[in-house]
């Protein structure tokens, strides 16, 4: 019976803690807290357990459930998990496992935030399991609204215009969405009734495409508009405006599923929708999507050297980080989407780790001017190891996760843009310049006796942060089981745009 | 008979891992005694693991010394697949003794020199951390693979030489390494794609192993091997310090002076050389690459010993001529003379990693000082220290019957009966070869000789160093002497053995021309001459006619300065490249958050003045609209009520005429 | 005498009392024009039963006529009277409190 529903436990477990959370009276915080890692534990779990029993050598869809639920409109309740979902339910798992401990110190509301968590988790796990498009919208839009309260609520001093500028930026990428499903929907023919559809595999058979939908300008507007909807989500330049903001603002816990899970569902969008949808379409623009992710890792890394607030700087090497992810799957090779798809991956827990650590120093001195501190390894020298463990993953070092994903990019990539990946190898330089002079800045040098008193990261920060250095480590130095997990399903998926 | 050691070659970087991890996690709570077991221990194991592949390689038919050990599937994509794979040959035999023996000699001197240090057990978890990746990237069977040992020997660079971070410019210099190496990195990078890619469309094999490469190495077109060996030297300069990239090294001497011995003289920054020697396949095929290799090493070599001459800081020195001596290897392997690159690279390590103890040693007893000309005398107070540095020197500047000649003797020579070498080339090394004497020479008589001109607190507080730190220098020292005499050359009318054992892996379509006896002697007489000569004018310099130097300084003044500020070049970076960098950032970061965060904050102003509009609109208009429908019924209503005149025969009037109306319709 | 002579005369007659009833400005007089227009209707009753009908129902419809008219003279003078009584004047253009 498990079996059956796994999918539907591990999207809704969340919210049954959304309303016992709100049922519980609101003073009794610490209940509020471990109710929510409950009920964030089950279903990281439960995708721990549909990993181990998922059938590794399928490039289809498993543990599907579909059944009908708005009949009038052949709107169907379609869940399903292949080997690009996989990863990526794996991940919000964790993450928002270990993020709820990073939530220890909020201090308002705790009902509400808790609530709101929740139901974003729930959100985000829909947005990765579901397919069928409405489905899919719905819980995308779901996300939204969480998100909004949580930045605007608990978050930094500019928290507001943030929230606002996050919500509406994504809201209009989901409009030209929503304008792309209806148009599919009223153009497509589901072959066992006759319908209209919104199931995403249906529409995958080019075949079940109506005229209206074969023409050129038709196809090209629905996948811009499509890819912008996306693209402001990964985020591609020039739609990445507003993550600098809403990470700045956000609170921890918030700008590490922000990062770590948000981010990812452009990419996956892209994955799962445009290419198969379109994949004449991701042909002919691919090379302006590699040049977008070029624009992306080299002007991102410049942009993360301008700054000084060290929460900034981790957003855009984000989006420097992200822009691999672009090129990958600009390249339409095996190697490339495979990068691509570990890069997504290891973005999640690496960039995760990074604003987990920002954190911490944050919760102690209560800014994040990088030139506000100074020798601060002497202080807290377990601190510092954990950082220089988490910037060299991000800048990409061999031997931990972050290089397999970027090289594997280059190495894909060159045959089919090959000017593009030598200007973005470029990159490599500025993204450890970076990172190694905000890393001096705050960690090296004469102690600031500002500081003398500071204490060491404790074990509750210890406990979020460990298990995902464990990981890049891990798929640093044996990555195969994540080959092959997602190795079959990418196959399918570049045999689509056909290659 | 030690043939079981072909499956457990994994252990030889495995143990520095592990003693790595074990120091740098818990080294805090052990005793330094135990701290000293692990470090030391993991590499000297991996010493003798080392020796016995070498015996067991011997034993082994000439043309079946290779094999293969692979742990796992590191990278499975398909048809591209990466192991975690070593190979073991002739080449990497040697790398492995360099590095582990070598590396176990500077990690005992290192509990001696680091015995004060609070941060002792971190020290060792670096340094054996280096050891790793320093033998992962000379025994890994791929290109991928290779580079992460070549990325990792960098990371422990960064972190050694910025180990006493509390001082911001040692920090920095850490930074600067990292950078430097990293800008090389992205030619290394951009170099072996561009193998993959062509290797995969001409072949179809998709691959980076060394061998799989070898065997398809001819059906790429020359142009393309041509860049890629050009490419992967940029990672060579960086790494190895040559022209352009060098200017990390000299800074680097910021680390504690093993770490200079270890990393920056024996051992990583020959990172390069290997490299080379290992793709040699590749670039006996790309003979242009071979030719830029030599005039760079070349440039390099006279380059950096004309810095070397002035500098004033012992380490700085040692730091140039290390520079220096990395391109006598590179004029090697450019000029197709692998083996004796290799053997340079070699006998260098032997001296270098001497020279840099014995100054460290030196350091130790001038409690910290380093500016040599607040040294002198010191030969009485530190017996061991000053032989052993003379010996080096000897080695270092080609004198007969040491290391140093009979390694940089097999590159000159070779360098001068080369197609890819030439008379220029041999030139600049000769040449380099009267400065490498001079500066040495200089060196030596004004840290051990001469008046003592130093402090008094000072002088009281020198003293010969521990036996941890002087038993390696002894080591050292023997190896200087004798480890030479394995690549006699054939003039000497005996087998060059080290070039015969390594030329199963430099064997191929590819040969040097052959020389004559009469020139290699004669040769080799002029490169004598070179070092006497350079010894003399030191010696005549510094120890007869001690007021020459400064007189010299004086009248060539500007010459002087240049020499003595490197040719400004670090500044030069630092205003251009650097600053270049800093604004183009800034001007970036400027754009995003005027230009493009404006077009988004200005998309958000002008839907709040539209929606301002849109109200006004609504207002005025639309509501407009709907009150002035009101307003005209009320004046339509206000015409209309003049008919209620009040006055009931006005209505019987109305009456009348409506229903004559009425009538007229009906009746007509 | 014809029928027509009797129609043009009531006619008449009743063009006179209309004139009356929507022209004069004494009540008395409007109720003066409404007998004629009264009477003028009764003409027309008699001279149609007369040349036209054979029973004598147009006859007694003059008679019932001839009643209504007087009971109906006997309320508007009394309202004429009210009104003298309340505003001291039986001039009809005066009488405008019905204005709207």
């Amino acid at each position: 019976m498990l079996s059956n529903y796994l999918l539907s436990w591990i999207v809704f477990t969340p919210m049954i803690g959304f309303v016992l959370v709100l049922l519980m009276p609101r003073d009794k915080v610490s209940w509020i807290r471990w109710t929510t890692v409950i009920f964030t534990f089950i279903p990281m779990i439960l995708s721990f357990y549909m990993y181990a029993i998922m059938n590794l050598g399928d490039s289809g869809f498993q543990f599907v459930e579909k059944y009908p639920w708005i009949t009038a409109f052949n709107i169907q309740y379609y869940l399903g998990v292949d080997g690009i979902s996989a990863p990526m339910v794996i991940l919000t798992g964790l993450l928002s496992f270990l993020s709820v401990f990073a939530s220890w110190n909020i201090n308002k509301a705790h009902k509400a935030y808790f609530s709101l968590y929740l139901l974003l988790v729930t959100a985000m796990f829909g947005v990765f399991l579901s397919l069928d498009f409405f489905l899919f919208y719905i819980f995308w839009e779901l996300m939204l609204f969480p998100m909004y309260f949580l930045i605007g609520i608990w978050g930094g001093p500019r928290r507001e215009y943030a929230a606002i500028k996050f919500f509406l930026y994504t809201l209009a990428g989901s409009v030209l969405m929503l304008v792309v499903i209806l148009a599919f929907y009223f153009n497509s023919t589901d072959p066992a009734t006759g319908r209209h559809t919104f199931d995403i595999v249906t529409l995958m058979n080019q075949a079940n495409q109506g005229p209206f939908l074969k023409q050129f300008g038709v196809r090209l507007a629905m996948y811009i508009a499509l890819f912008i909807g996306f693209a402001i989500k990964v985020p591609v330049f020039p739609f990445h405006t507003w993550l600098p903001d809403a990470h700045v603002e956000a609170p921890t816990a918030i700008s590490v599923i922000l990062a770590g899970i948000l981010l990812k569902m452009g990419a996956y969008g892209l994955m799962r929708i445009s290419f198969p949808l379109l994949p004449d379409m991701a042909n002919y623009t691919a090379i302006a999507m590699a040049i977008l992710g070029l624009i992306n890792i080299v002007y991102g890394a410049l942009v993360a050297m301008a700054q000084t607030d060290f929460k900034k700087m981790i957003a855009y090497s984000s989006v420097s980080h992200m822009g691999f992810v672009i090129l990958g799957l600009a390249s339409m090779t095996f190697i490339g989407f495979n990068g691509a798809i570990m890069q997504m991956f290891n973005h999640g827990i690496i960039t995760g780790m990074l604003f987990l650590l920002v954190g911490v120093i944050y919760d102690r001195a209560h800014h994040r001017d990088l030139n506000g501190f100074g020798g601060i390894a002497t202080y807290m020298p377990i601190y510092a190891g954990i950082t220089s463990l988490a910037f060299m993953g991000s800048l990409g070092l061999p031997g931990l996760s972050g290089f397999i994903g970027e090289v594997l990019v280059f190495l894909g990539t060159f045959k089919v843009y090959p000017v593009i990946v030598i200007i973005s190898a470029t990159g490599v330089i500025f993204t450890a310049s970076y990172f190694l002079w905000a890393y001096q800045r705050v960690f090296l040098g004469p102690a600031n006796e500002k500081y003398k008193d500071i204490p060491e990261i404790n074990g509750r920060e210890l406990f979020t942060l460990v298990p995902l250095a464990l990981i890049a480590v891990f798929f640093g130095v044996y990555p195969v089981p994540f080959f092959n997990l997602v190795g079959p399903s990418l196959t399918k998926l570049l045999m689509m745009v056909g290659h | 008979m030690f043939s079981f050691i072909e499956h457990y070659i994994w252990l030889i970087p495995l143990l520095p891992l592990l003693g790595a991890a074990t120091n740098l996690l818990i080294g805090r709570r052990l005793s330094h005694t135990a701290v000293n077991v692990i470090a030391v221990g993991s590499i000297s194991i991996s010493f003798i693991l080392s020796v016995l592949v070498y015996i067991h390689l011997i034993s082994l038919p000439v043309n079946e010394r290779h094999f293969v050990d692979t742990v796992y599937t590191w990278i499975g994509l398909g048809s591209f697949q990466v192991g975690l794979s070593f190979l073991v040959d002739p080449l990497s035999t040697v790398m492995i003794l360099v590095v582990s023996g070598v590396g176990s000699v500077i990690h005992l001197y290192s509990v001696g020199y680091m015995h004060d240090d609070k941060r002792y057990s971190r020290y060792f978890g670096f340094l054996n951390l280096f050891a790793f990746a320093m033998l992962l990237l000379v025994l890994s069977n791929s290109i991928l693979l290779m580079f992460v040992g070549w990325e990792g020997v960098g990371l422990c660079s960064y972190l050694l030489i910025g180990f006493w971070f509390e001082k911001i410019e040692n920090a920095r210099a850490g930074m600067k390494a990292f950078v430097v190496n990293r800008i090389g990195d992205f030619g290394f990078i951009v170099g072996f794609i561009l193998l993959f890619t062509s290797m995969g469309l001409k072949t179809g094999t998709w691959t980076l192993d060394f061998g799989v490469i070898k065997s398809n190495i001819n059906l790429i077109p020359v142009s393309v091997l041509t860049i890629v060996g050009i490419m992967l030297f940029v990672g060579a300069t960086g790494k190895s310090a040559q022209i352009p990239l060098y200017v990390w090294l000299p800074d680097a001497m910021a680390g504690p002076t093993p770490v200079s011995a270890l990393i920056h003289a024996a051992t990583m920054v020959t990172a390069g050389v290997y490299m080379v020697a290992r793709m040699n396949f590749l670039y006996v095929l790309a003979p242009d690459a071979l030719r830029v290799i030599a005039i760079v090493g070349a440039l390099t070599a006279f380059f950096a010993a004309t810095i070397g001459l002035v500098q004033n800081d012992i380490k700085k020195v040692l730091a140039y001529s290390t520079v220096s001596q990395l391109g006598y290897m590179f004029i090697g392997v450019g000029v197709g003379a692998f083996s004796a690159g290799i053997f340079h690279l070699m006998t260098h390590a032997f001296f270098k990693a001497l020279l840099f103890l014995g100054a460290g040693s030196v350091i130790h007893a001038m409690s910290g000082e380093q500016d040599i000309r607040k040294m002198g005398g010191l030969a009485k107070k530190l017996p061991i220290t000053t032989s052993t540095f003379i010996i080096a020197t000897l080695a270092i500047t080609g004198v007969p019957g040491f290391a140093g000649f009979f390694s940089k003797d097999d590159i000159l020579y070779n360098a001068y009966i080369s197609p890819y070498g030439g008379k220029f080339v041999w030139a600049l090394g000769v040449t380099g070869a009267v400065l490498t004497a001079f500066y040495m020479t200089r060196l030596v008589i004004l840290t051990f000789y001469g008046n003592p001109r130093m402090d008094h607190h000072t002088a009281e507080h020198i003293h010969e160093s521990p036996k941890t730190m002087t038993i390696p220098l002894i080591i050292l020292a023997i190896l200087s002497v004798i480890g030479g005499y394995i690549g006699m050359p054939e003039a000497f009318g005996v087998h060059n053995v080290f070039a015969e054992f390594l030329s199963p892996v430099f064997a191929s379509n590819f040969n040097l021309p052959e020389g004559s006896i009469s020139l290699e002697w004669m040769l080799m007489g002029v490169s004598v001459l070179a070092a006497l000569l350079g010894i003399g004018l030191g010696y005549y310099f510094y120890a007869v006619n001690t007021e020459l130097p400064d007189k010299l300084a004086e009248k060539f003044h500007t010459t002087y300065t240049w020499l003595l500020n490197k040719y400004y070049v670090d500044e030069f970076y630092l205003k251009y490249i650097v600053g270049g960098v800093m604004k183009l950032k800034d001007i970036l970061a400027l754009f995003d958050l005027g230009i493009i965060d404006g077009a988004v904050n200005g998309a958000a102003k002008l839907g709040r003045k539209l929606s301002e509009f849109d109200g006004a609109f609504d207002r005025v208009v639309v509501d407009g609209a709907v009150n002035a429908v009101g307003d005209g019924i009320i004046s339509a209503g206000s015409i209309l009520r003049k008919l209620q005149t009040g006055l009931v025969q006005n209505y019987l009037i109305f009456a009348i005429i409506g229903l004559a109306i009425l009538l007229s319709f009906v009746l007509l | 005498m014809t029928l027509t002579d009797y129609l043009i005369l009531s006619g008449l007659l009743f063009s006179i009392g209309v004139f009356g009833v929507l022209t004069r400005k004494n009540a008395i007089a409007v109720l003066m024009g409404v007998e004629l227009m009264l009477n003028s209707a009764n003409i027309n009753l008699v001279a149609f039963c007369k040349f036209v009908d054979t029973g004598v129902s147009g006859q007694v419809f003059a008679l019932f006529s001839i009643v209504i008219a007087a009971a109906e003279v006997a309320v508007a003078l009394a309202i004429v009277i009210a009104i003298y009584k309340a505003t001291r004047t039986i001039d009809l253009d005066k009488e405008d409190t019905l204005k709207g």
